[in-house]
């Protein structure tokens, strides 16, 4: 792959963004790739919006993402992804959990969610895919599986073999959520058809 | 402990990560630091490789203290700290020039371009050009491993304490890592009594000053030919002499133009540089925050481009070296989504500091504030910080505001508000200072029993080292005692009504007091165990849609607006509060601010 791949992910502090980033990293070093992967800490991180960038190719410089550079944004959370989907390029995919998570100002009522995003997206010139996410990592048992399910939908659409991501998990979580988090990888990489 | 990464292993490491394992390649047998974004995951992660000393020491002029003295003790030692930090270190900083080392010393210092979680974006790389210190200066994971080691090699070799410069976009940027053996080291541990060179008197300093002076000029020719600094030919219609990340802000914009990459960012190598601009039609100097390149480039009498294309305010990118040199970026914006509610940081629910700000919010008292997660006070609707410059600041500025009004006027008006670990960073001299010069200022220290801001890191009152070790507990009540303040008052914030009292009380004490509001962070591990109990819930048949719960400002607590439809004829109510089982934490706080009973606890139905 001669291009540089960039994957923008975005949500809320404390959806296990993080995680779901050094996994996709993870892969792409086993796959022989150089990768880069650029995310904030400290007071960014306390319930604020968080993102993180993802670059991948044969040599990658900058860390960072531009505006609408991002061949892959992978949101956690609605009203993120509105915030970053100028990230994308014409053709990108924008993969989108449908979970709502009201910032302080909304919940408080002073001002309101914006309304239609996923219609909103729709009417781009990229590739939308909308999960519900959070009710899918709910019934497979923890609603913090949210992360591994966004990763699963991502994992369809790279160029990577399932057993490569099967062996990054397998290294980076405890034996004891493994089992679940797999199940939830697999229900994500299942909703998503190759293009 | 941590399981090592195998010698010859390729792995994926953040920067920290990277100088972490760079340490310990490099042998480091001593290492200091107090945490700061985007620093603190470097002592963190190498206090786990268990054969390595580590501390957090209560500020960072102690831990190059430390440090220093385990380089005259003859062994690798290694400071850490963000870029506000070393202005808390710079005492020992500027003298340690002179009495340079016996065992190699680094101070890793981090930047914050942009303040991702900073109060200013002061460029370091000017404390380097004042103290007469080399700084090095990497832009990604890999190198700043190879720098590290490459610092304690020059330490060595020059007699001198180096500086580690990174900054956020390479702390916290993960890339691949080649793992490598350790260092074999030259230098023998042991007592070295060297007076003239560790003793700065005068008489001594003198002397050191003019080594200094020969050392500089030693550092200036190996900089023309270090590893560090290099040349990348390409096209030569434009030359960008860059360091750091902003090299591959230029690589990624303009990747077929001459680069002079400087890796060494003091002292920079003249004649390198005038061979390079004598190469190129143009050149361009890009960096992040101050023309500190550029300035020595114009002093070379070399015309350049920079900050008059280049903004000095937060970081850089490829899109923005490109628009800055192009005139344009050349990329097309797909969407707009206009005006979006933000989504800024906050208090978590359950956090006792919602509590605390909360009832000085509702006394109108003038808050003095420093750093922390506690800064978040100040913003709506709890807008119960009025002052925020740095670690320790709001004890002095109460008492400054005490004394320019005068005693009669200040009364009852003011107070201070510290962390824990913040009090024991640089609280303790404010507060002996209102005891000694007669002042009646009242300290609240929110008490959460950790570091909460940086993730967590013991303090000496948490009564554990970094290792998890136990260890002495210092009591901040007994400290304040022992400091001379006759009021001290421990309450614990979530109990609204208490903390309202005790600080009533003491703020119009005509004597220094302190108010201890002690309630463990809700994110410490022991607490997710402990919060199991209760949630709340609110009883919507019940509710008067009065708002009051709403300013606590908890994100926990949602208001339902009510439809015109749904609004009963001529009723004021326009909507209903209701709190979110998901991520209710079962403070309570909110409850005591119902007065129509509508919010109740009830067993946690968590899944």
């Amino acid at each position: 792959m001669d291009k540089t791949v960039s994957i923008l992910i975005c949500g809320v502090g404390g959806q296990g963004i993080l995680l779901a980033s050094e996994v996709i990293s993870g892969v792409c070093l086993k796959a022989g790739y150089d990768v880069r992967q650029s995310e904030v800490h400290g007071m960014a991180q306390r319930g604020g919006s968080v993102i993180s960038h993802i670059r991948f190719g044969a040599k990658v410089y900058s860390p960072i993402i531009d505006p609408g550079t991002a061949d892959f944004v992978v949101s956690f959370e609605l009203l993120e992804t509105l915030r970053y989907a100028h990230f994308a390029h014409e053709g990108s995919t924008i993969i989108t959990n449908t979970q709502r998570i009201l910032p302080v100002a909304v919940a408080s009522g002073a001002v309101e969610y914006p309304k239609n995003i996923v219609e909103r997206l729709r009417t781009l010139p990229v590739r939308v895919i909308a999960l519900d996410a959070f009710s899918e990592a709910k019934s497979l048992g923890d609603p913090r599986m949210v992360n591994m399910i966004l990763v699963g939908a991502l994992s369809e659409l790279l160029p990577f073999d399932g057993s490569l991501w099967r062996e990054v998990l397998e290294r980076r979580l405890p034996a004891k959520i493994l089992p679940s988090n797999i199940k939830a990888f697999d229900f994500g990489r299942a909703s998503v058809q190759k293009k | 402990m941590k399981e090592k990464n195998s010698i010859g292993a390729s792995v994926v490491l953040s920067g920290n990560e990277a100088i972490a394992q760079g340490a310990y390649e490099a042998g480091v047998a001593v290492a200091s630091g107090y945490p700061g974004t985007p620093s603190s995951e470097i002592l963190a992660e190498l206090s786990r490789y268990g054969d390595i000393y580590t501390e957090w020491a209560p500020n960072e002029k102690v831990a190059l203290e430390v440090v220093l003295g385990a380089s005259f003790a003859g062994t690798r030692a290694m400071a850490t700290m963000k870029h506000v930090g070393l202005n808390v270190a710079a005492d020992p900083l500027f003298t340690a020039a002179y009495t340079g080392v016996l065992g190699g010393l680094v101070i890793v210092n981090a930047d914050d371009p942009d303040m991702h979680s900073s109060q200013n974006e002061q460029d370091n790389r000017n404390y380097a050009l004042a103290a007469k210190l080399p700084m090095l200066e990497p832009c990604d994971a890999a190198e700043a491993k190879l720098f590290l080691k490459q610092a304690f090699h020059y330490s060595e070799m020059f007699d001198t304490p180096v500086i580690l410069r990174v900054t956020t976009r390479v702390c916290h940027v993960r890339g691949i890592v080649k793992i490598e053996p350790r260092d074999t080291l030259t230098v023998t541990p042991g007592i070295h009594r060297m007076p003239e060179k560790l003793v700065m008197l005068p008489g001594n300093a003198r002397k050191r000053r003019r080594d200094m002076e020969s050392r500089i000029q030693q550092l200036k020719s190996h900089a023309e030919t270090c590893p560090e600094n290099r040349i990348e030919w390409g096209d030569k219609k434009r030359g960008f002499i860059t360091s750091g990340v902003s090299y591959l802000y230029v690589k990624e914009a303009f990747p077929d133009a001459s680069i002079l990459k400087l890796g060494m960012v003091w002292p920079l190598p003249a004649d390198l540089i005038r061979k390079f601009a004598a190469s190129v039609d143009e050149v361009i100097v890009v960096e992040e925050l101050d023309p500190y390149l550029e300035t020595h480039v114009r002093a070379l009498g070399i015309s350049c481009r920079g900050k008059d294309i280049i903004s000095p305010v937060g970081e850089l990118s490829a899109a923005s070296v490109r628009k800055a040199v192009l005139g344009q970026n050349g990329q097309q914006s797909i969407f707009d989504a206009g005006p979006l509610p933000f989504r800024p940081p906050t208090l978590c629910p359950g956090c006792p500091h919602r509590a605390l700000f909360y009832v000085l919010s509702k006394l109108g008292v003038y808050v003095t504030g420093d750093i922390g997660c506690y800064t978040l006070g100040a913003l709506p609707p709890l807008s119960a910080m009025d002052t925020c410059v740095c670690m320790g600041a709001g004890i002095g500025n109460a008492h400054g505001i005490e004394k320019a009004l005068g005693v009669e006027n200040a009364i009852g008006k003011v107070v201070a508000v510290i962390g824990d670990s913040t009090f024991f960073h640089s609280g303790i001299t404010g507060l002996i200072n209102i005891v000694y010069n007669k002042g009646c200022s009242t300290v609240i220290v929110l008490d959460n029993r950790t570091t909460g801001m940086t993730g967590h890191q013991h303090h000496p009152s948490t009564g554990r080292t970094i290792s998890g070790e136990k260890t002495k507990e210092i009591d901040i009540a007994a400290l304040c005692t022992a400091l001379g303040v006759e009021h001290v008052v421990t309450v614990n914030p979530n109990d609204l009504e208490k903390t309202e009292a005790a600080i009533r009380s003491e703020v119009n004490r005509r004597e220094p007091s302190v108010i201890i509001a002690l309630a463990p962070c809700v994110l410490l591990p022991e607490m997710k165990t402990l919060a199991s109990g209760t949630r709340f819930v609110s009883r919507t048949e019940n509710c008067k849609g009065c708002r009051a719960c709403l300013r606590l400002g908890c994100p926990a607590i949602e208001w339902l607006p009510w439809s015109d439809e749904q609004i009963p004829p001529g009723s004021k109510q326009k909507g209903i509060s209701c709190i979110n089982a998901s991520l209710c934490y079962g403070c309570g706080q909110c409850a005591v601010l119902c007065k129509f009973g509508a919010i109740t606890g009830t067993e946690a139905i968590d899944g």
